[in-house]
């Protein structure tokens, strides 16, 4: 229907698993879809193997793309094993096989100009903000981020981080490293000094719309990433509400997975969104 | 590939997909060619433009899922000015799914879509797990005669040739239900619609905001049930039978009891490619059975454990 390179749906080799604190870092083989990858992307994968109880999608940030290698192109999803289907993905070994749908949605908006940017990452929301600051370098931004997360051992891409930003800053909730305090105690402060003009988050909902509003008062831009909840990740079943102010006026509900996962701050209606959580 | 013609409308294949799963069609073209299969049922369309249900939508149950997407729809306007025209394009026969509140927004919202160009037929939502337990027109459902009489004012305002089919759930009346809708002049009844059903937000522990229905390969035994007793007691009426079909051996299994064609819902959500799937993996297995001689003779046995 169009002639854009649409998502892919193939069977995605596991090519590798590493533990990264109490995350696993999966790297997947997916021709075809590296070369489609922009930051803020996902993939929807799917858990149980053959014949399994579990029908929906997991929708996962794609964190690093390899075009071309030995096994062909790859993919780096991070899984935090909280639930059957992640666990279920954490336990993976080498060889086994995933389906796999993707790219899948809207990614994170890049500035025209040379600008200033805030990233904000909270655990493995970091995933999808390594490869957008690299991007935003190449386009000459100063990239600064900001990472929070419950503890110090759900910190996400640490050393990746201080590779390619200016400056990092960390926030925990219970203060075992960086700033005690949450998205919404250090953030102020830190768009002041950073002067930034975009505010990327990919954080949960409570600490996104803390972001629009603070990046709104300041005069910045956001642009939100939302965790999309499945089944699908592909637009096929509405089951992902987002209540959005339409870009020409008027209140509409669109999908997580299909209009977003990002979306521009100041389009969310956000007590709408969370209120129905 | 075996076409099927219903009421002066031909069906290139026996698999469709099922309404509310395909998207706008857009997305689904994306994965498979829409030419290949036998009809596009769009998401169910409403004369009033709907927001759906606020909230979590979907619960994942084992083998299942439950869904109360609260009819999200752009309203019967904005449908047919936006969304039929591209997907009237495709090559694939289109199949629009309709409810109402009342007599007259259904006779409406017939006599529009039914006018429309591109559209192949009309599918008469009667089973919104969603409107269960309310007593909406439609959903009175022990009411044999408020069905039949609200199938016969939707075919008296669609065209001819363009068949009107009632979709219905897995009930013990289904046959005094088919009954009544053959009589009030549908061409065709699908069966089955999610059912409806209860299953926890596992983050809150609340039921979901909407009224809620369970899809999927739990679903497949009562929706086979339900082909097999109309089927049984309406051998006239045509059957398209839907609910949990994830493959070819899922398909044939509704065929052999009694369905003219499928529909594939759920599976999609799993996997986009899932209708051209289950449609090779059915003409596989009627190859099989042209090599092997008579229908049923070789046919493996059991389910492969």
């Amino acid at each position: 229907m169009t002639s854009a390179p649409g998502p892919l749906r193939l069977d995605a080799e596991v090519l590798n698993v590493r533990k990264a604190g109490p995350y696993r870092q999966l790297t997947l083989v997916a021709d075809g879809v590296p070369q489609r990858f922009r930051p803020g992307n996902v993939v929807a994968l799917g858990v149980g193997g053959e014949g399994s109880a579990l029908l929906g999608l997991r929708s996962m940030w794609i964190h690093r793309v390899r075009p071309t290698g030995t096994w062909g192109g790859t993919v780096e999803v991070v899984v935090d094993p909280v639930g059957p289907g992640s666990r279920w993905l954490a336990g993976l070994r080498e060889g086994a096989v995933v389906p796999l749908v993707g790219p899948l949605g809207r990614p994170f908006a890049l500035p025209r100009d040379p600008v200033a940017c805030l990233l904000v990452g909270a655990g493995r929301g970091v995933a999808p903000l390594v490869p957008l600051a690299e991007r935003l370098r190449e386009r000459g931004c100063v990239v600064h981020v900001l990472s929070t997360a419950v503890d110090e051992a759900h910190l996400f891409a640490a050393l990746e981080l201080r590779r390619v930003a200016r400056s990092v800053s960390v926030a925990t909730t219970d203060g075992s490293v960086g700033t005690e305090g949450t998205v919404a105690d250090v953030l102020p402060e830190l768009l002041d000094r950073s002067g930034a003009d975009v505010v990327y988050a990919c954080t949960p909902t409570a600490d996104l719309r803390v972001v629009a509003a603070v990046a709104e008062e300041r005069g910045a831009w956001s642009q939100t990433a939302l965790e999309v909840p499945g089944p699908c990740g592909t637009g096929l079943c509405q089951g992902c509400p987002v209540p959005i102010v339409a870009p020409h006026g008027g209140a509409r509900v669109v999908r997580a997975c299909h209009e977003g996962p990002v979306f521009r701050g100041d389009r969310v209606r956000w007590a709408a969104l969370e209120g129905a959580r | 590939m075996t076409a099927w013609t219903l009421a002066g409308a031909t069906f290139p294949a026996r698999v469709w997909t099922a309404s509310g799963c395909g998207g706008t069609g857009r997305e689904l073209a994306a994965y498979l060619d829409l030419a290949r299969i036998g009809a596009f049922v769009t998401r169910t369309i409403t004369l009033d433009p709907s927001d759906g249900t606020p909230g979590r939508r979907v619960v994942e149950v084992p083998g299942g899922l439950l869904n109360a997407i609260g009819t999200q729809n752009p309203g019967l306007d904005a449908f047919l000015a936006t969304e039929l025209p591209p997907l009237a394009q495709q090559q694939v026969p289109v199949v629009v799914s309709i409810t109402a509140d009342e007599v007259g927004e259904y006779a409406e919202l017939a006599r529009r879509v039914g006018a429309s160009p591109g559209v192949r037929g009309v599918e008469v939502n009667l089973s919104l797990p969603a409107y269960a337990d309310d007593s909406r027109l439609g959903n009175r459902m022990g009411n044999t005669f408020q069905v039949g009489k609200l199938i016969g004012t939707v075919r008296a305002e669609v065209p001819r040739g363009v068949p009107v089919l009632a979709k219905l759930g897995p009930r013990e009346d289904a046959v005094a239900l088919a009954r009544a809708c053959a009589e009030g002049g549908a061409d065709a009844v699908v069966l089955v619609n999610a059912v409806p059903a209860l299953a926890l937000d596992p983050t809150t522990g609340q039921a979901l905001a909407g009224s809620a229905g369970l899809s999927g390969p739990a679903l497949r035994p009562l929706a086979l049930r339900a082909v097999s007793h109309v089927h049984a007691e309406l051998p006239a009426l045509p059957l398209v039978g839907v609910g949990g079909i994830v493959s070819g051996r899922d398909a044939r299994a509704f065929l052999d009891a009694g369905a003219s064609a499928v529909q594939v819902g759920t599976a999609c959500l799993a996997d986009p490619t899932a209708p051209v799937r289950v449609l090779d993996e059915l003409d596989e297995l009627d190859e099989l059975d042209e090599l092997d001689g008579p229908v049923g003779g070789d046919r493996p046995e059991g389910t492969p454990t």
